[in-house]
């Protein structure tokens, strides 16, 4: 039977990822390190970040008002303690990334420059132009390629995680290039897999984000935390769901109705284009509803309108912003207004995760947006998720160190048996399933439809309850799919299959989550409930899976230290 | 009015069957004039043939994996607009220049050895630490770097590349923009580590100056300009004691 083993194994190759295959090596350079990721690491999609990262770094801000602005932005369903850790680490993160030459922006005294961002009260976003994310996912994987200690699996997908008497000692994955199922085990398990906006039909998400390591830790009996708590952005492109990024409002630009009006000013006056997302989104569309939007070929949009701020500065901050508009939408934003409506964006929820990563299954750690921390609660702000990835990277990265570096390795047995079960569950479900008449495709597609209609921007119980229905006869069908490649070598059919099986698994658990929380905060808003309700639904919703589709929900306290709820006014 | 249509050839290739690859025809829909070639090949592979493989992720032009050959030509598949092409059809190949692993996908493992070989990381003599806080940096330092640091790994260069396409042991564009990105870099001490293998017989000399590199980048990176700026480096500083800065 085949199989490799390390100390640490990580699951992920965007920023996250590698960001804890780094901190692991530094906390023990004697250990092995693993770095699984189904596309080479620099594909990953923190590739596409655009804005930003926050930390407070200049000296009018401080800690306090970085804590404090997101924890209002998250409407108060953010642990406390860990967004105190949090904004305490990440400038010391933004400066190692420095170190490693990440090309930031800078003021004219050489310093690491920022940038205003939605819900954040005074210029704490660090950026490199606006392509941040790319250079900072560049700047950590080719700084990673020093360390041999680090062995990369790329293009290898993770389709299980090995867990024997609840301890992870390591996950099953298909080598892509030669289609072998093989076991790679470790002491140390970090899931990094990212997010899963593909069970969305308009998303800014790429491909590859669908959800696979909530789903692998759902399935081996881990909780996934506030899944009902779903970003939307309010700027995608229509049709392609490309994200025109918050900066272009931090630098300036106006949003405004089909009358010209910058409609904004009715619903958060104080803040305007700086709002935080969820309730500009909300906006955008109740705007829609009252027939102030633009008709457009492909649905309602509004313009985001950033000529005024001239060329040069347009040049300056945001030149990819001017290169998506030429290519994509064939209009140069320095004389045209960008076309706009709220998208699917990010996730909130993920795989419950204490402060160190730690799952409650001994050796299976989380981080990035596979993970719920408890820092984002109902509302990440943006650029706080990039910093999100060093931070908790960084801290997973340390404890699997730590763990790795005091068990004992991993036995053959128990190991040879559950891969020999995976590799049996492949070929019976998938590559030699004979007699399946149903496309991948038209699932994925009525699944993203239906996400899309059900658990949007608002929800009521009747979309929900209909939505779960859906879901439910999606996943029946799903068992009668057919799969016509019947190749070892890269078989993206198969992959795009056991993609699907996770993401209607996902799917599952917003769908159920937002439907039992009947109140609105954060991203999540009922029109059958739109008061926020703290006496009974300050609190995360944890979903654990069951027999049935219906997951099981319990819920756990959310910390407060220093912050009181209060109304959530801008 | 009758439904647009497009036809879309593209290589087929599975290495446990076929021994050489071909070419396959598909008719399909042209139904939005914002479609790219990367979404025919998804509505290939969700509506009409599922074993169709290729790599793609982002669709917005920045993850760098969804690069062919389109109508003989290396282009991003995630910003080639259809319409650009249509009435006529089109062919989309792997990436030339490099072994076909299956259908559209290549072997790029040949590149990631390029990549780090050239030490694509920050080389100090001594680090500064952390708790100094950052290095200080002006916009004008960054702008001497910018654009070799926005390579996105696309491979479009190599598969231009007459040179490479001859010898396959050449650094090529893209790495050797890559060194000079970080040579470049007033944080990097670096380049006396990284000449070795910039000036060896398969590093910058063997290229012609042919310049399709520089043509072909999606990104405004200019690959011919690296290597050529990279020749000067090699031999100017072989000759001189030493000129790294910051010594
Ligand atoms: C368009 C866009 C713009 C954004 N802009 C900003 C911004 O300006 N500021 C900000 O803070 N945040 C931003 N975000 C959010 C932020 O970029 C992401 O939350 C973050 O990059 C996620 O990083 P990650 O490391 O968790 O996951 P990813 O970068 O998505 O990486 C996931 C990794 O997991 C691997 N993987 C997944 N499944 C498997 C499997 N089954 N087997 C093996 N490997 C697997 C993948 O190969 C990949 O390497 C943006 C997001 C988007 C979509
Ligand atoms: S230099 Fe340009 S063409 Fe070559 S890999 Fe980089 S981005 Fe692609
Ligand atoms: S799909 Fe990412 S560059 Fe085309």
């Amino acid at each position: 039977m085949d199989f490799e083993s390390y100390d640490v194994l990580v699951v992920g190759g965007g920023l996250a990822g590698i960001r804890a295959a780094i901190a692991a090596v530094d906390a023990n350079p004697r250990l092995k390190i693993a770095m699984v990721s189904k596309v080479y690491p620099m594909r990953s999609h923190t590739v596409s970040a655009e804005g930003g990262a926050a930390a407070a770094l200049r000296p009018e801000d401080s800690y306090e008002n970085h804590a404090f602005d997101t924890i209002k932005g998250a409407d108060y369903l953010a642990d406390q303690d860990v967004v105190e850790a949090f904004v305490r680490e990440a400038p010391i993160e933004v400066i190692q990334m420095e170190h490693w030459g990440c090309p930031w922006s800078r003021d004219p005294d050489g310093k690491i420059s920022a940038r205003p961002f939605g819900g954040m009260t005074t210029w704490r976003t660090c950026f490199a132009a606006d392509k941040t994310g790319f250079h900072m996912l560049h700047t950590v994987f080719q700084t990673s390629l020093k360390y041999s200690q680090i062995h990369r699996h790329d293009e290898a997908f993770a389709t299980k995680l090995l867990v024997e008497d609840s301890r992870c000692v390591g996950v099953v994955a298909i080598d892509m290039r030669s289609g072998r199922v093989q076991a790679i085990t470790a002491k140390s398990v970090i899931l990094a897999t990212g997010g899963l906006g593909r069970v969305y039909a308009f998303t800014t998400n790429g491909n590859i984000c669908t959800g696979d390591g909530m789903a692998l830790a759902y399935r081996a009996g881990v909780g996934l935390k506030d899944m009902e708590m779903v970003q939307f952005h309010p700027t995608g492109l229509p049709f392609t769901g490309i994200l025109i990024t918050e900066a272009v409002r931090g630098e300036g630009g106006y949003l405004l109705n089909k009358d010209g009006e910058r409609f904004l000013k009715r619903y958060i006056p104080n803040k305007m284009e700086l709002g935080p997302r969820d309730i500009i989104s909300r906006a955008m569309v109740t705007e829609f509803e009252a027939g102030r939007g633009f008709e457009g070929p492909h649905g309602k949009y509004m313009h985001l309108d950033v000529r005024h701020l001239g060329e040069d500065k347009i040049d300056a901050k945001l030149p990819f912003m001017r290169e998506l508009g030429r290519e994509f939408v064939g209009i140069d934003i320095v004389k045209d207004p960008i076309p706009v409506r709220p998208v699917m964006h990010y996730m909130m929820g993920g795989v419950d995760a204490d402060i160190s990563g730690a799952t409650p299954i001994a050796g299976l750690y989380a981080a990035g947006e596979c993970a719920n921390v408890g820092l984002n609660g109902g509302n990440r702000l943006g650029s706080n998720s990039l910093s999100e990835c060093l931070v908790f990277g960084a801290a997973a990265g340390r404890a699997a160190a730590e763990r790795a570096s005091s068990v004992g390795p991993v036995g053959a047995n128990p190991v040879t048996a559950l891969l020999a079960d995976e590799t049996r569950r492949i070929r019976s479900s998938f590559l030699d399933k004979k007699g399946g008449e149903e496309r991948i495709g038209t699932i994925r597609e009525e699944m993203q439809h239906d996400m899309d209609a059900g658990a949007g921007v608002f929800r009521t119980r009747e979309g929900l309850e209909k939505l779960t229905r859906q879901l439910g006869a999606l996943r029946d069908r799903f068992e009668k799919i057919k799969i016509e490649d019947s190749s070892r070598t890269f078989n993206t059919e198969l992959t795009a299959a056991l993609e699907l099986d996770f993401m209607l698994e996902v799917s599952e658990t917003i769908a159920y989550s937002a439907l039992a929380r009947e109140e609105s905060r954060g991203a999540h808003a009922r029109r059958d409930f739109p008061e926020r309700d703290d006496a009974k639904w300050l609190k995360h919703t944890l979903a654990f899976r069951t027999d049935r589709a219906e997951p099981r929900l319990e819920y756990a306290d959310v910390r407060i230290t220093n912050f009181k709820p209060q109304a959530r006014t801008y | 009015m009758a439904e647009k249509r497009i036809t879309i050839r593209t290589t087929r290739f599975d290495p446990d069957k076929d021994k050489v690859p071909r070419l396959q025809s598909y008719d399909i829909p042209f139904s939005d004039d914002s479609m790219v070639v990367l979404d025919a090949l998804n509505h290939i592979k969700a509506h009409v043939d599922g074993s169709l493989s290729y790599r793609w992720s982002c669709r917005m032009g920045i993850c760098g994996s969804c690069g062919m050959m389109v109508n003989g030509v290396p282009k991003l598949t995630c910003s080639a607009f259809m319409r650009d092409y249509w009435p006529r059809s089109i062919t989309v190949e792997p990436l030339q220049n490099f072994p076909i692993v299956r259908d559209l996908v290549i072997d790029m493992e040949d590149f990631m050895h390029k990549l780090k070989s050239i030490k694509p990381w920050i080389i100090r003599k001594q680090e500064y630490p952390l708790g100094a806080g950052e290095h200080r940096q002006t916009m004008d330092q960054i702008d001497e770097f910018r654009q070799f640091s926005e390579c996105i790994n696309c491979m479009l260069c190599y598969a231009a590349c007459p040179v490479y396409g001859l010898n396959n042991e050449f650094l090529g564009p893209a790495a050797t923009a890559l060194a000079r990105r970080y040579n470049l870099d007033s944080r990097d001490q670096g380049l006396k580590d990284r000449l070795p293998v910039l000036a060896n017989s398969e590093g910058v000399w063997e290229c012609s100056f042919v310049g399709e590199c520089s043509v072909v980048c999606p990104k405004g990176v200019d690959p011919a300009k690296a290597i050529q700026q990279t020749k000067l480096d090699t031999t100017t500083r072989f000759v001189l004691p030493y000129g790294n800065r910051e010594e």
